[in-house]
């Protein structure tokens, strides 16, 4: 049932310099759940609609199961999709809603209405059949909409932020939602969204974008542990940067000469690390530091570091006795230290 | 919210109006049955039914004419909405270069006196032998109600947004599904106020129906006009209830019926882009 998706250089302009989505390429596995990230206006929406049909991209092409589906009209591709706002069909009641896929294949009612019953139960939403759309709540009319695009089991399930419109409270609860029904189905899902920390939550792998390129494909860890870029790293949250040299195995920079788990090519690179890595004990990779500032969060303290003119982020448990102007040593270790591979760059920001 | 005082003022402002557009009707529905009214009396002095007498009276042709005047009214509403539905579609939908010349060119018709343009297709019509014809008539007529037909529909479809089309695509609908399913049930408010925009035009026409007709078409119009420039109030004021029955009936069911799912009042009667 659940299909393959493939995205070969598939390229959007609405314009003639206006790119929308240039050179996308990546395969999405048989029940997967990818998640399209990436700041308004990075092209995700244009390119989930360019899955559903509803677009067709000015170059590249597009295969499900390994045939293109360019010249597919949207109601004959088997992608289900879920939009922003419910878009319920005002003048129908929430059975023929979520019943409408079902009519415009042919279903016979007889068959039809145990189908549509039983999406409803999916999003627990039965006993609203005879609703009007109007006399629902925005969470309980995304829950409907989400229902109409399952009931017809789509061999692909588009979703464009369908968690946006929706109170931070309901936020999770449909979250949850979205993930426990894709994962029951096994239905291969693409997933827009701006918010990092909904891709990383609900995919298996996020597909990063910017300015309508693709800069990173990979599992959620790997932006947090080996991002692509000082973009990608930057989009996921604090982290440091420190600028080095690379030669026989370690990097030389500003705090002395760091030794990293994982064989950097020599030359001029960027190193990153979380703040959270960072620890403060003796041992390899350590070096003499002073704190500069603490904040507390609450679950946590975060601090400014300064090691030999190097100002680093780190942070330390909520009950931490350390103070601004603590003398302390501090540790990157090996295993958390990362080379970007986009060169040396300036002072972490 | 309204403080008291203008709630309590504000029915008193209503009836006003009321009693305004009301009150001339009023000697109207009294002078169908007057018997005997002359002036210093303030009612008639007798009561009679020769008015609806009238009305129904063999030798008088109003039964012919109303039937006339439906025909040609109820046809001229379906061919304008249908004229209109795809050209407001358009106007509503898309963006296009010219757009506004367009727009200018389907108001054109209601902008210049229709007395003006008729004068050149009476002419046109002799030629095509549809002068004095009902069906030059009913022609002739759709250039006053397309442009509003037109012109309603556009605004109908200017709110649209299309995604819920767009989302009955992604279900399996095929474009003419989704126009049927979707849009059209949506837009159904608005083309009944095109309709009976349209019909109400056509049923109160007289000078149209008089230069095409040429007499030989008689519409409810043209008999109220001569019955109005005779000396007989009395049947003049039966005829004139009988024309404003379809108004009053239309209007109605407009209130009736006409309930927008949104807030912004009767469709049709928003932003024109």
């Amino acid at each position: 049932m659940s299909a393959r998706l493939e995205l070969e250089g598939v390229s959007h302009r609405y314009s003639r310099d206006e790119w929308a989505l240039s050179e996308l390429s990546l395969a999405v596995e048989p029940g997967e759940l990818v998640a399209f990230l990436g700041p308004s206006g990075c092209g995700k929406t244009t390119a989930l609609k360019i899955l559903s049909g509803l677009l067709t991209p000015t170059g590249g092409d597009v295969r499900v199961d390994g045939r293109s589906v360019l010249g597919v009209p949207p109601e004959r591709r088997e992608a289900a999709m879920v939009f922003q706002k419910p878009l319920l069909f005002p003048h129908m009641s929430v059975e023929a809603n979520v019943g409408f896929g079902l009519k415009m294949r042919g279903v016979p009612r007889g068959e039809s209405g145990g189908k549509v019953e039983t999406a409803l139960r999916r999003v627990r939403m039965d006993g609203y059949a005879d609703r009007k759309p109007g006399e629902l709540s925005g969470g309980q009319q995304q829950r409907v909409a989400l229902a109409r695009a399952l009931v017809t089991e789509p061999g692909l399930l588009l979703l464009d932020e369908p968690l946006s419109s929706l109170d931070a409270n309901l936020r999770e609860g449909m979250r949850e939602l979205v993930k426990e029904v894709q994962e029951s189905g096994g239905y291969t899902t693409v997933f827009v969204t701006h918010d990092q920390e909904e891709a990383v939550v609900l995919a298996d792998r996020i597909a990063l974008l910017f300015d309508g390129r693709l800069r990173m494909y990979d599992r959620p860890q790997a932006f947090y542990e080996r991002p692509a870029s000082r973009e990608v790293a930057e989009f996921f949250g604090t982290a440091n940067f420190l600028p080095g040299r690379a030669r026989n195995g370690t990097v030389e920079t500003r705090l002395g000469d760091l030794r990293l788990s994982t064989p950097t090519p020599p030359g001029e690179v960027t190193l990153t690390i979380r703040p959270e890595a960072v620890r403060f004990e003796e041992g390899e990779n350590s070096f003499a530091a002073r704190i500069t500032s603490t904040t507390y969060l609450g679950t946590q303290v975060t601090c400014g570091l300064d090691a030999a003119g190097v100002q680093l982020k780190a942070s330390l448990p909520p009950h931490t006795q350390l103070r601004e102007g603590d003398r302390v040593t501090a540790r990157l270790p090996a295993e958390s230290l990362w080379a970007l591979e986009d060169g040396p760059e300036g002072q972490p920001g | 919210m309204a403080s008291p005082y203008k709630k309590r003022r504000a029915p008193v402002g209503l009836a006003l109006v009321a009693a305004l557009v009301a009150l001339p009707l009023v000697p109207i529905l009294l002078w169908t049955f007057a018997g005997e009214w002359r002036f210093p009396d303030l009612l008639p002095k007798e009561w009679s039914l020769r008015g609806i007498q009238h009305l129904t009276a063999p030798g008088s042709r109003v039964a012919e004419a109303v039937f006339t005047s439906l025909g040609i009214a109820v046809a001229v509403t379906v061919a304008a909405v249908a004229v209109g539905l795809p050209a407001g579609m358009a106007l509503g939908t898309y963006r296009f270069r010219l757009k506004g010349l367009v727009i200018f060119l389907i108001l054109l018709p209601i902008l210049v006196p229709p007395l003006a343009s008729t004068m050149g297709i009476h002419l046109t019509f002799i030629r095509l032998g549809l002068a004095d014809t009902a069906f030059g008539v009913f022609l002739v007529h759709l250039v006053p109600t397309v442009p509003y037909a037109a012109i309603i529909l556009t605004s109908v479809f200017a709110d649209r947004t299309g995604e819920l089309e767009e989302a009955a695509r992604t279900l399996g609908a095929s474009p003419l599904r989704a126009f049927v399913y979707v849009t059209l049930p949506e837009v159904a408010p608005g083309i009944a106020v095109a309709a009976l925009f349209s019909f109400l035009v056509s049923w109160s026409q007289y000078i149209l129906t008089l230069l095409i007709g040429g007499g030989s078409v008689v519409t409810l119009p043209m008999l109220l006009f001569s019955a109005a420039s005779g000396s007989d109030p009395v049947i003049t004021s039966s005829l004139a209830v009988v024309f404003a029955l379809p108004a009053v009936v239309v209007l109605l069911i407009a209130l009736r019926y006409l309930k927008p799912s949104g807030d912004q009042g009767l469709p049709g009667l928003g932003k024109v882009s």
